[in-house]
């Protein structure tokens, strides 16, 4: 199989889209003991009209860290791996960290293979590197940190 | 213009192969791998004499049709209407039968928005019948591409007129005992796709048809998918429109034609207006030419419509008869094989079952992107999404799936190298139980 192939489904980009990180009920009481009562909540509804892959991604946030992520969603491998790397990757870590991990993967994502990721900031997600050469498919790696990036200002608001 | 004619021996992987020679873009490479185009459903390939003709068109004939004195502007209008005449003749119509648009879904729109002016009492006593309303019925299929549904969707909510349609059954096929019942003294128009662009179905135009006319109604064809892969006659047909697109037969992009009734066209008002289509104008009102003109409005795609003529000349040489039964063992090849690979499912017609060439299928645990990604890795294009037809989709459990689909121009070697990289999918994301 033409390594092309693999750079863009790398191991940890197939075992994530099997394990779904945070892939839940959207229902803030079906785990209220990790959420403390004083957090802010916001969700948000992205669709890739496209191909009809969709999440719909919840956060709470208390004083500014990221408590807990939480979706649920239908899609191809690349975005169910990103939404459940991305849940793993910024919980419990602050907004303005999350911030910062945003910037860094539309950046990379918008590189067309030009970048190397900085594995300190983005983590596993540095595994999505190969997905910029394929234009075709950086939408689908984008689609749950749309919903995180929308969702977060929805908590704040 | 010449008589051209077909072989009557059937194609074969000998005689495939020469003709795979006259279209460069079959040659080459994609990732590494020797290209194997299986999305001719969405786009086809063009032989080197359509690139020809259009070329030649620019180097030799090139000026503005239906104007002009000089000789240029004679022999462009010449290229232009002998493209029509080809046309017509490849579908059995009359050439002021035949209206170029752009693509398929223009034409689509054209009836539909002829039919909104009349409504709006535009056109005058002779457009009167083609009126619609509160209290009457359009109706559609399940199964149709969003261009032959949302132009009535639209319609329907500009008129007051209500939109219905024929559903499907799980294996995708209509619902036909129920078609009668949708079907009403209501029902104004019926429009609907002749051979579907996900399932592959052929439907039965002539039931379909004696129902609309037994209440009345007018009859639109979506003959994108058929006229392409199969004779079509369309005055054996009996439908009163019927669209198709140039892209998806050999043809460049940019044009399509609309077939209608002479007597429809006579009585319809325009669409789009403004020069070409006139006989008189003053600063208050304009009379319209007859058709086809009075739906040819501004410059017209004269080197499209001039290279969709050569398309069809090379069909017909080809043989349209000898095209759909290579065709038709493409498809059944398809789903035969689709049908023996774990995790499978094929939408449409079972194997044996009459099908266009084409087949589209859902794999289970890998979503059609990566199912296509994954092809494409071994040189292989297939369509992926929803191909335009959300609501079948959504009727079959789905939001996508994966479509291969066949042309004169496709070997049984390819067939067969599909379906071995199909075979290979679920192991490669892990999907294989």
């Amino acid at each position: 199989m033409s390594s092309d192939l693999e750079s863009l489904y790398q191991d940890i980009i197939l075992d994530h889209a099997k394990r779904r990180v945070g892939q839940g009920p959207l229902e803030p009481s079906s785990d209220a003991s990790s959420v403390a009562a004083s957090s802010a909540t916001g969700e948000s509804h992205q669709l890739n009209p496209i191909c009809g892959d969709e999440i719909t991604l919840r956060v709470w946030l208390a004083e500014s860290r990221i408590e807990r992520v939480v979706w649920q969603g239908a899609g191809c491998a690349i975005s169910m791996a990103s939404a459940s790397v991305l849940t793993e990757l910024v919980s419990g870590g602050t907004r303005d960290e999350m911030m910062e991990q945003l910037d860094r993967f539309r950046e990379l994502m918008r590189s067309r293979g030009t970048i190397v990721p900085d594995e300190e900031i983005l983590g596993d997600a540095a595994a999505f590197a190969g997905v910029s050469r394929f234009p075709a498919r950086v939408k689908c790696a984008m689609l749950a940190w749309v919903a995180l990036e929308e969702a977060v200002l929805a908590a704040n608001s | 213009m010449p008589i051209l004619s077909a072989p009557s021996h059937p194609l074969s992987n000998d005689e495939v192969s020469r003709i795979r020679n006259d279209f460069p873009l079959l040659s080459s490479e994609m990732n590494g791998r020797p290209l194997i185009y299986l999305d001719s459903g969405a786009t086809s390939q063009n032989p080197v004499s359509v690139l020809e003709a259009e070329q030649e068109y620019y180097e030799q004939r090139n000026a503005a049709v239906h104007r002009g004195a000089h000789t240029l502007a004679v022999e462009a209008t010449d290229a232009y209407e002998a493209a029509r005449t080809t046309v017509a003749s490849f579908i059995g119509a009359s050439p002021e039968e035949i209206v170029f648009t752009s693509n398929a879904t223009e034409a689509l729109n054209l009836v539909a928005y002829s039919l909104s002016n009349a409504s709006l009492g535009l056109g005058g006593a002779d457009a009167r019948p083609y009126a619609l309303g509160p209290g009457d019925s359009i109706v559609v299929t399940e199964m149709e591409h969003h261009a032959n549904l949302i132009p009535w969707q639209e319609l329907a909510a500009r008129t007051g007129a209500s939109l219905r349609f024929i559903p499907v059954d799980d294996d995708g096929a209509l619902r036909l005992e129920e078609a009668a019942s949708v079907i009403d003294g209501s029902t104004r128009l019926l429009a609907f796709t002749h051979a579907s662009n996900v399932l592959g179905t052929i439907n039965p135009v002539e039931e379909l048809v004696s129902l609309a006319r037994g209440v009345g109604a007018l009859t639109v064809l979506d003959a994108c998918q058929s006229v392409p892969h199969l004779p079509v006659d369309v005055a054996a047909l009996d439908v009163d429109f019927m669209a198709f697109s140039g892209h998806k037969m050999l043809g460049p992009t940019g044009i399509g034609a609309l077939y209608g009734k002479s007597k429809h066209l006579h009585a319809m008002p325009p669409f789009l207006t403004g020069g070409s289509m006139i006989t008189t104008v003053t600063m208050e009102r304009a009379e319209y030419l007859p058709p086809p003109a009075r739906f040819e409005a501004g410059t017209q795609r004269i080197s499209q419509a001039v290279a969709l003529g050569s398309a069809v000349n090379y069909l017909v040489e080809t043989g349209m008869d000898r095209i759909e039964e290579w065709e038709r063992l493409l498809g059944e090849r398809l789903v035969v094989g689709l049908e023996q690979i774990d995790g499978v499912r094929v939408l449409g017609p079972r194997a044996g079952q009459p099908r266009i060439g084409l087949a589209a299928f859902d794999v289970d645990g890998v979503h059609s992107h990566d199912v296509g990604q994954f092809l494409d890795s071994r040189g292989i294009a297939v369509r992926v999404g929803h191909h335009c037809a959300q609501p079948l989709h959504r009727r079959l459990g789905l939001t996508a799936s994966t479509r291969a689909s066949t042309y004169l121009y496709n070997t049984t070697d390819e067939v067969d190298a599909f379906l071995a990289a199909v075979a290979d999918v679920r192991s490669f994301f892990g999907a294989s139980a």
